[in-house]
């Protein structure tokens, strides 16, 4: 699922809850339904990944000598 | 000869008097603040006053700082320092060493003259409280690097939502040079593109808490580019920060927990969405396998094998129902037949012959006899019986009847 590389989980997340209301909502031919399926799928596989490997990130921002802003990442002493 | 001196050195020579003074050089003193300025370098500047008169005041930075709150025009405060010269100016001045900590009731009074304005202003208004994202992919942290309230803010996230990324802008958040320090550290964020801002601090007193309420820091949460949440204190500690936050927690932790949602319920909600395809998807499939079904039924209907079968069906219909009747009709036959065939039995010649009776036909052309007509003398007929037939001639004419 190399596209899914480029989606941050919230816009994954967001189309997932468009593709449950289009497929709950009807209407859609038997050809889309079953594509809005396999794609809601493979999205709310693709949300749960990321929530198992998510690993909390810390970062700092300082003015650094120059007077210009760094960022560095942040450990807890 | 005259002694004429130099500015330098009377002001010198006075500057002296001053310094050797016991009582000057370290001197308690009450007043009323008033011309309050602190300069960018953090000195601050003021006059002390009473109803007869004046003096002019300084505060160095190294001073200032020490203090939780900088007084302000119209405190009446009491300070220890020395007074002396300033030769530049030609001025005395008192240079403070300490300042006794402002009254609480003093600071409340200014609390609620803050609010009151800053409310007049409309920097409370509800209406223009934003609302925080769902997902936030990257929060601001404006607090202490050392603090305890970072360290719990740090732990609330990483249980309900590792996903998202802090970044910390350290700050003071005690002492009178934290103001512009928050200040600071909240323009340092506006180049990291977060999308949520958590300004906090742990517990502490009024006068710990004082650099939340203000008004420059007020200022800046107002005019901040995304959503403020403020947790600063404890549940019953409101500072003016609280109430100009888009979002109020009552301690360091509520406010990670209000910045995030908990990723066990995200992943609830995930798998309750994925019940929902599946149950919309069998739901269709359903229908569609219902709709196939009634077009298939309808389809059999119409075509010409249907139309075959069903006229086969009708043909065999009719064919049985002619059976039937032919059948009917047999038994009738066959019942008819069997009352007549006993009634041929009765004219059967054979069993007249029985009786004693006898067939007469003629010997040349087999005709039979029925009158005496039908014959003449000397004709040869065949006479049958019972038991067979024997040939006789006719011997004479027979009185006609």
């Amino acid at each position: 699922m190399s596209e899914e590389q480029e989606f941050s989980f919230e816009e994954a997340y967001a189309e997932l809850e468009q593709v449950v209301e289009a497929l709950e909502a009807g209407g859609a031919t038997l050809d889309e339904t079953l594509s809005l399926y396999e794609r809601g799928v493979k999205l709310a596989s693709y949300c749960e990944s990321v929530l198992e490997q998510a690993e909390l990130r810390v970062q700092m921002v300082q003015q650094n000598e120059d007077g210009e802003l760094d960022l560095t990442d942040f450990q807890m002493s | 000869m005259r002694d004429v001196f130099s500015i330098s050195r009377l002001t010198n020579y006075i500057k002296d008097l001053f310094d050797t003074d016991p009582m000057l050089g370290d001197v308690w003193l009450r007043g009323e603040v008033s011309n309050w300025s602190r300069a960018s370098s953090g000195h601050c500047y003021f006059t002390l006053k009473d109803d007869d008169a004046e003096l002019r005041c300084v505060m160095w930075r190294s001073v200032a700082r020490q203090l939780l709150v900088l007084p302000n025009d119209g405190d009446e405060i009491v300070a220890q320092g020395r007074v002396t010269v300033y030769p530049q100016r030609g001025q005395y001045q008192f240079y403070v060493n300490e300042i006794e900590p402002i009254g609480q009731g003093v600071l409340y009074q200014r609390l609620e003259a803050l609010k009151a304005k800053l409310r007049d202003e409309g920097l409370f208004d509800e209406a223009r409280k934003r609302p925080l994202p769902a997902f936030p992919r990257r929060i601001g942290v404006v607090t202490s690097a050392t603090g305890a309230a970072f360290r719990d803010i740090l732990n609330v996230l990483q249980r309900r939502h590792p996903l998202v990324e802090v970044i910390l802008s350290p700050t003071l958040v005690q002492g009178s040079d934290a103001p512009e320090q928050i200040v600071a550290a909240l323009d340092a964020l506006r180049k990291t593109d977060i999308d949520l801002v958590i300004v906090t601090r742990g517990g502490g007193s009024l006068e710990d808490l004082w650099c939340f309420n203000e008004e420059l820091v007020a200022r800046a949460i107002y005019a901040y580019h995304v959503p403020v949440i403020s947790g600063v204190g404890h549940e019953i500690d409101f500072t003016i920060a609280d109430y100009v936050a888009d979002h109020r927690a009552p301690t360091p932790s509520a406010a990670a927990e209000l910045a995030v949602p908990d990723t066990r319920e995200v992943r609830e909600t995930i798998r309750a969405m994925q019940m929902r395809l599946d149950r919309g998807v069998e739901s269709v499939l359903f229908d569609a396998r219902q709709q196939a079904e009634q077009q298939w039924r309808l389809l059999e209907r119409c075509s010409p094998a249907g139309q075959i079968e069903q006229t086969r069906a009708t043909i065999q219909g009719y064919t049985a129902q002619m059976a039937r009747r032919v059948d009917v009709r047999m038994e009738l036959e066959r019942a008819r037949l069997s009352g007549v065939s006993g009634r041929l039995h009765e004219l059967d010649p054979d069993a007249t012959l029985a009786r004693g009776y006898a067939i007469v036909s003629r010997a040349d052309d087999g005709r039979l006899v029925r009158s005496p007509a039908e014959v003449s003398a000397n004709d040869v007929v065949h006479i049958t019986v019972e038991g067979g037939t024997f040939a006789a001639n006719v011997d004479a004419d027979i009185e006609n009847d």
